[in-house]
């Protein structure tokens, strides 16, 4: 792309984040929130967060070698070492580390 | 300045992965042509991870601006989802409210959505201070990534990892503090399932609606219980 596309393309993208993110507060800001709405708010975020992770890791490659376990094991290093010290710098930088070692051995 | 130290301390885990991914996002924008002033812009106007590491791919590679738009609706659609959980809390936030809600990133999500606003403290200062710090951290990084990128060739492969250790982290504390864990399997087995049939390219937005629809049946049975629970 020349730089006045690319110019656009990035206001694009920039424009349709920001009302994907405001469009809840446009739509409720008068009333009060329904009760089924303010329901999924409560819930839908466990929901997302289990997407969120499947969302990362959905290039794995998993019917070939080396079948998806540097990402499995990462996964399992960062869940492990989190649930033992809950500290999220370490286990994001353990797990990271983890990974790009694994992918530079298979 | 009690405050900006509490924010700051919430939001550590978010600059240790945000200046790692905003660097990944600077080299791989700089390998493609495009230097540090793109990269700010992207970063202080998109301000959105998934969707800017995808953004270069379309900028190199001179994709229409319809394809642009649509791909920023699929990227990010799951942001619709993220501001009802934030609409009593945000009520009322006035001249700050534009900016949280431009604010709301993954992660930035992940941390107000706990409404962990220290005792005494305004509500909106503090989620103000934790999505703005989360900001900088962001653009900081993508101007460290694209400097970076011009002086030294980097093997960044599998540094995108961090991204999904921080939703992984996110996930098992959800998952410790809360009871419930129905909407986290089914989020998992829905978002899984639809991968499996769908494939990489399209999963997003049925996966979705699979978990709305699964949510909206677990309603009565998940309300039941809160209410056993009380």
């Amino acid at each position: 792309m020349n730089s006045q596309m690319s110019i656009i393309a990035i206001a694009i993208m920039a424009v349709i984040t920001f009302l994907l993110r405001g469009l809840p507060f446009i739509i409720f800001r008068e009333k009060k929130v329904p009760a089924y709405v303010a329901y999924l708010g409560k819930y839908l975020p466990f929901s997302m967060m289990a997407m969120l992770v499947v969302y990362c890791l959905k290039s794995t490659t998993v019917m070939a070698k080396p079948y998806g376990l540097p990402e499995l094991i990462s996964v399992l290093v960062v869940a492990g070492l989190h649930i033992w010290k809950k500290n999220t710098v370490l286990s994001v930088i353990a797990g990271t580390a983890c990974y790009m070692l694994l992918i530079r051995i298979w | 300045m009690k405050l900006f130290r509490y924010a700051l301390k919430k939001t550590l885990p978010v600059m240790a992965g945000y200046i790692v991914l905003g660097t990944g996002f600077g080299l791989l924008l700089r390998v493609n042509g495009y230097g540090l002033l793109w990269a700010l812009a992207m970063s202080v106007f998109i301000y959105a991870g998934a969707l800017q590491y995808v953004g270069v791919s379309l900028l190199a590679s001179g994709a229409s601006l319809v394809s642009v738009a649509l791909t920023a609706l699929m990227v990010n659609a799951r942001h619709l989802f993220y501001g009802i959980s934030m609409i009593e809390e945000y009520k009322g936030a006035g001249v700050k409210k534009p900016y949280l809600i431009h604010g709301l990133s993954d992660e930035t999500y992940s941390l107000v959505v706990t409404k962990d606003v220290p005792e005494g403290a305004k509500p909106h200062t503090y989620y103000f201070l934790v999505s703005f710090l989360d900001q900088c951290y962001w653009v900081l990084g993508s101007a460290i990534g694209s400097l970076l990128g011009s002086v030294i060739p980097f093997d960044m492969k599998g540094l995108d990892f961090s991204m999904t250790a921080l939703f992984v982290t996110v996930f098992v504390e959800q998952w410790m503090k809360n009871k419930e864990h129905r909407p986290a399997i089914f989020g998992l087995l829905g978002s899984l399932i639809c991968l499996l049939i769908l494939g990489a390219d399209k999963f997003v937005v049925p996966s979705m609606m699979v978990i709305i629809v699964i949510l909206s049946i677990l309603r009565r049975p998940i309300e039941r219980k809160e209410k056993e629970h009380e």
